[in-house]
């Protein structure tokens, strides 16, 4: 039996097969789980044709989400049980922008609303999308998102880097207000990726240099399977009693010193 | 199956043309997917995956930035059908 048989799954955040989100997707569908995707706008259509790609006899219907929008927030529960879905048992938030005004170096120079840009659609998107996917968690369950450690100024990560620090801030109040509905709230830490986000970001070589060398397991940029395998055990029935945690997919590198 | 450069060509021109709101027919060899085309790197992103499907082959992330005109990506397809 699959690590995830039966589950019915929201995951976000596919945008191509380099996306974190499309390998999450991937297993969760070998592991035996039903996958409904979101997306959104022009991106759609790149989501619905990689969709195409994903393991299985019929492609995962692909609901409309784009978190800035009240309304899709609004319906989201409707759109997920008009695919097929009458609960859910998992969501996965792997969303994450921030205009490159706001990084690359330009912490000092980035103004407020595009600042704000980056915290809604990375931090406060977090807390959305659970309050919109919650009526449908019915039988509580379990949601993950994606983050970078937080606890450092990295290079070039800037506002983005403030936006992840909100989102573990997030993740404990989630986990503190949906624990009573039986809900756990998780999030990765994951290394460097190269995805179509990572590359948006100026200067992002800076931030994966030497992370295969300070990284104790080694680090592999190129591949986010270790980190979709992390979310999928987060999603499964094997972490029951882990709720505002963080779990690192990073070789190790957050433990070290230098 | 391996497509004449006419069918590669016809094929883009109409991926591009869904992708655009342009004609197919102003989809010609030598127009440039930027400067000509106007095409943005998400709008690129998705003629090359749906001309992936359409004609069987893979273009790596590290080919596209090398295809600035039609005539290019038409040329990738076809070194990489056959
Ligand atoms: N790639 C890395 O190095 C890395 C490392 C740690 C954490 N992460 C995080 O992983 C998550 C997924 O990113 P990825 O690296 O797979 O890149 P990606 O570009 O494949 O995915 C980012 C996704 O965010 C979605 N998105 C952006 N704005 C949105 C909006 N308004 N509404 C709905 N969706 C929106 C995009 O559609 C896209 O699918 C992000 O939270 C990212 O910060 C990435």
């Amino acid at each position: 039996m699959g690590l995830l048989e039966g589950k019915k799954l929201l995951i976000t955040g596919v945008l191509t097969d380099s996306s974190i989100a499309f390998h999450t997707a991937r297993l969760a569908i070998e592991e035996g789980a039903d996958v409904v995707l979101s997306s959104f706008g022009r991106q759609m259509k790149l989501t619905s044709a990689f969709a195409k790609r994903l393991p299985g006899d019929t492609p995962p219907p692909v609901v409309q989400l784009d978190v800035t929008s009240e309304e899709d927030l609004a319906g989201l529960a409707d759109a997920v049980r008009e695919a097929g879905f009458d609960r859910l048992d998992g969501v996965v938030h792997s969303i994450g922008f921030a205009p490159q005004s706001v990084m690359g170096g330009n912490f000092l120079s980035g103004e407020w609303e595009d600042v704000a840009t980056a915290l809604q659609i990375s931090t406060y998107s977090y807390k959305a999308l659970a309050v919109a996917a919650k009526p449908l968690m019915t039988d509580g369950g379990a949601i993950v998102g994606l983050t970078f450690d937080g606890q450092f100024a990295w290079p070039v990560y800037d506002w983005m880097g403030v936006a992840k620090a909100g989102l573990e801030a997030a993740n404990r109040y989630l986990a503190r207000d949906l624990g009573p509905h039986g809900i756990r709230c998780n999030l990765v830490s994951a290394g460097p990726i190269k995805t179509t986000a990572a590359k948006s970001i100026p200067g992002f070589e800076q931030m994966e240099a030497n992370w295969p060398q300070r990284a104790p397991l080694g680090w592999d940029q190129t591949t986010a399977e270790p980190t979709a395998r992390t979310v999928a055990a987060l999603l499964s029935d094997w972490f029951p009693a882990t709720t505002a945690e963080i779990v690192h997919v990073d070789g190790g590198v957050h433990a070290m010193g230098q | 199956m391996a497509n004449t450069e006419q069918e590669v060509l016809a094929g883009l021109a109409e991926i591009v043309a869904e992708e655009t709101g342009l004609d197919a027919a102003d989809v010609a060899l030598e127009k440039s997917f930027t400067d000509d085309l106007d095409i943005d790197s998400l709008s690129m992103m998705t003629i090359v995956t749906h001309a992936e499907d359409k004609f069987g082959v893979r273009i790596p992330d590290e080919e596209v930035k090398n295809l600035a005109t039609v005539g290019d990506a038409v040329s990738y397809i076809k070194g990489a059908q056959d």
